[in-house]
C-alpha cells in the first residue's frame, strides 16, 4: 500500500537545485500546519475580550443584547445543537438504508448510478439548499406539513404554536437533505471495504442476505460508519447559509419544532460584518471558537475512526 | 414445522428490511431529485441575455442581470487558485517524495482536520488578519478565504496521486542521473497530472459555490468593482442576498443564478470524471 511507498534514496550532497526544492515543498507542507495553528490562535486571540468579560457564563446565558453589550450564547448553542442532533437521526439511518441499498441490494448498474447521482448532489453548493428551502420547502411547511403536525400531534410541546414556515423544522429538514449524500458516500467507501469472503462465510451459513448484511457487513463497518455519522455531525453543526436561510433566525430556546429558532454559524453570518462594537464582534468571535473547538474535536474522532478502517481490522468478525 | 415458520420468518425479514433500504434510497433521491427540477425549471426562465450582460436593478425595477458577480466569482477563484494552487500541489509532493514518518502524518492530519472546518470560520479568520489590517472589505481577501478552503483538498487529493505513481519510474528517472527535484516536476507530477487535474477541478467547484467565508472578506457589491482591495460581487453572494430579499424579480435572479452555479459545477465535475477516466 501506498504508505509504505516513502522514499528510501538519500539525496546527494551538492545537487543545490534538490535542496531548494524541498525546502520549498517543506515550506508549504509545513504552512497547512501553520494554517491551522494560526486560525485556532486567531479565533482565541480575537474572542479575548469577551472569554474574559464574560466567563463560563457566556455558554450559560440566553442574554444576546447588542445595546446592553450583554451576551450569552445559550440560544444559538441551542438552536445548533438541536437541529444537528434531529438532523443526524434522520440523516442517519436513511444514509445507511441508502449505502446499503447501493452496494449490496441494487443490481451493479442502478447501484452505481444511484450512487454517482448522490456524490454529484453532495456538490451542489449550501446557498443552493438555501434558496430552495426559503422558497419552495418553507412555504410548502407552513402550508401542508405544519398544520397537518398542529392538528394531529399539537398535543405534544414539540408541535405547538403558528405554522411560520421558516423553523426549527425546517432547519432540521433542509440539514438533513444536505447531509445524507455525505454520510452516503462515506458509508458506502466503507461497506465496499468489507471482504468479499466474509459475506460469502455467512452465505455459506445459510443467512438470509439482510442476516448477511447483519452479521457479516454492518459490524465490520460499524466503527467506519460511525466515523461517517460524526463527520456528517461536523458538516450540519458548521452549516451556515442554508440553515440561516430557513431557520427564522429568533434567538429563543423553545421545544417546539415549529418555532423560529437561530443557530451559531446563522448569528455570525447575520451580525458579524456588522457587529456594532468591539465587545460583539469579540462574543461573536467566542460563539465562532466554541464552534471550531467542537469541529475540530468532531473531526478528530471521525479521522480516528475512519482511519481504522482503511487500515482493515486484523481478524475476522468482530 | 417450526423450522419451516422460523425460515418463513426470516425471508419475510429479510424482504421487509429490503424493502425499507430500497424506501430509503427512494426517500434520499426524492427531495434531491425536487430541487434539481426547481432549479432547473425555475432557472431556465430567468436567463436571457439580459441576464449574462446586466448589473441588478435598483430594488422594484425589473429586469438586470448578474453579470458583475460572474466577473467577480471568476476573479475570486483565478486568484484563490493562484495562491493555493502552489501550495496544494508542492505541499503534496513534499508528501509524496520527501516526507515519511510522523512529519507527514501530521501534516496530512491537519490537512483533513482543515478540511472540516466550518467555511464561515475560514472567513472570520480571515476578516481579522486581512480585513480588520487593510481597513475594509476587498477581492484579495475574499481569495485567500477561498484559497485556504482548497488548500486541504488538492494537497490530499494531489498526494493519493503522486503515490499511484510507480516508485521504479522515479527510481528509473534517478538512476539517469536526474536531480529529485526535476524527477519530483517532471516525472511523478507530469505522470499523475490526470488525476492531479481532477482533484483541482473538485476543489474549483468547492470554491464556486461557497458563500459563507465570502460575506465578511470580499463583502459582495452591486456594482462593478475596479480594484482588487474593494468589496466585490460574487454569485453565491447574489444568489443568498436575492433569495432573501422580498422581491420576486430578484428571485428570478436568484434562481438563474443557482441554475447557472449548478451547471458549472456539474460540468467541472463531469470533467473531473473525464480526467479521472483517462488514466485508467
Amino acid at each position: 500500500m501506498p504508505e509504505e511507498q516513502s522514499p528510501s534514496w538519500k539525496l546527494e550532497k551538492g545537487i543545490k537545485g534538490d535542496f531548494v526544492f524541498k525546502g520549498l515543498t517543506a515550506l508549504f507542507a509545513f504552512s497547512i500546519l501553520a494554517i491551522l495553528l494560526l486560525m485556532v490562535a486567531e479565533m482565541v486571540l480575537a474572542s479575548l475580550p469577551a472569554i474574559r468579560k464574560f466567563g463560563w457564563s457566556f455558554i450559560f446565558d440566553r442574554q444576546w443584547d447588542a445595546v446592553q453589550e450583554s451576551f450569552g450564547a445559550l440560544a444559538y448553542i441551542w438552536g445548533s445543537v438541536v437541529s444537528s442532533i434531529l438532523a443526524l437521526l434522520l440523516a442517519a439511518p436513511l444514509s445507511i438504508g441508502t449505502a446499503l441499498f447501493v452496494t449490496e441490494i441494487a443490481p451493479k448498474r442502478i447501484g452505481s448510478a444511484i450512487a454517482a447521482l448522490v456524490e454529484l448532489l453532495a456538490a451542489i453548493p449550501s446557498v443552493i439548499y438555501g434558496l430552495w428551502g426559503i422558497l419552495v420547502m418553507a412555504p410548502w411547511l407552513q402550508r401542508t406539513v405544519e398544520p397537518f403536525l398542529i392538528k394531529h400531534f399539537g398535543f405534544l410541546p414539540f408541535f405547538q404554536g403558528a405554522p411560520y414556515g421558516v423553523s426549527m423544522l425546517a432547519a432540521i429538514f433542509i440539514m438533513t437533505i444536505m447531509v445524507v449524500p455525505i454520510i452516503t458516500s462515506i458509508a458506502k467507501e466503507v461497506l465496499l471495504a468489507v471482504p468479499q469472503s466474509q459475506k460469502e462465510a455467512a452465505i455459506a451459513l445459510g443467512a438470509t442476505r439482510w442476516e448477511m448484511l447483519r452479521i457479516a457487513v454492518l459490524p465490520y463497518g460499524k466503527s467506519g460508519i460511525m466515523g461517517a455519522v460524526i463527520l456528517g455531525f461536523g458538516r450540519v453543526i458548521g452549516e451556515t447559509m442554508a440553515v440561516t436561510m430557513v431557520i427564522g433566525n429568533t434567538p429563543q430556546i423553545s421545544l417546539s419544532l415549529l418555532n423560529p429558532a437561530y443557530t451559531m454559524p446563522s448569528v455570525i453570518a447575520n451580525e458579524f460584518a456588522e457587529a456594532s462594537s468591539k465587545l460583539h464582534s469579540a462574543a461573536l468571535m467566542e460563539i465562532g471558537l466554541i464552534l471550531l473547538v467542537v469541529t475540530l474535536i468532531i473531526n478528530i474522532l471521525a479521522r480516528f475512526l475512519l482511519w481504522g478502517v482503511s487500515r482493515g481490522p486484523a481478524g475476522g468478525i468482530k | 414445522m417450526i423450522a419451516v415458520n422460523s425460515l418463513f420468518g426470516r425471508k419475510t425479514k429479510d424482504r421487509l428490511m429490503t424493502a425499507l433500504m430500497a424506501a430509503a434510497t427512494a426517500l434520499v433521491l426524492l427531495p434531491l431529485g425536487m430541487i434539481f427540477f426547481h432549479i432547473v425549471r425555475m432557472g431556465i426562465g430567468s436567463i436571457n441575455l439580459d441576464f449574462f450582460i446586466h448589473i441588478p436593478q435598483p430594488t422594484g425595477e425589473a429586469g438586470g442581470g448578474i453579470a458583475n458577480g460572474m466577473v467577480g466569482s471568476f476573479l475570486l477563484i483565478v486568484i484563490a487558485s493562484l495562491i493555493g494552487l502552489p501550495i496544494g500541489i508542492l505541499g503534496a509532493i513534499y508528501l509524496a517524495d520527501y516526507g515519511g514518518g510522523p512529519t507527514s502524518t501530521v501534516i496530512r492530519f491537519s490537512a483533513d482536520v482543515l478540511a472540516g472546518i466550518p467555511s464561515i470560520i475560514t472567513g472570520m479568520v480571515v476578516y481579522a488578519l486581512l480585513v480588520v489590517p487593510l481597513h475594509g472589505f476587498s477581492a484579495l481577501a475574499g481569495a485567500v478565504a477561498l484559497a485556504l478552503i482548497m488548500i486541504p483538498i488538492v494537497l490530499r487529493t494531489t498526494e493519493e496521486q503522486l503515490k499511484m505513481v510507480p516508485i521504479t519510474l522515479r527510481e528509473a528517472s534517478l538512476a539517469l542521473g536526474v536531480p529529485l527535484w526535476r524527477t519530483s516536476l517532471k516525472v511523478t507530477l507530469r505522470s499523475a497530472m490526470t488525476g492531479v487535474m481532477t482533484g483541482i477541478l473538485l476543489a474549483i467547484a468547492r470554491i464556486a459555490g461557497e458563500t459563507a467565508p465570502l460575506l465578511f472578506t470580499a463583502l459582495g457589491n452591486q456594482f462593478w468593482s475596479r480594484k482588487l482591495t474593494q468589496p466585490i460581487a460574487a454569485l453565491p453572494l447574489q444568489i443568498f442576498s436575492f433569495a432573501i430579499a422580498p422581491y420576486e424579480d430578484w428571485h428570478r435572479l436568484a434562481w438563474g443564478g443557482a441554475l447557472l452555479l449548478v451547471v458549472v459545477m456539474f460540468g467541472l465535475s463531469l470533467a473531473a470524471r473525464y480526467f479521472g477516466r483517462i488514466k485508467h
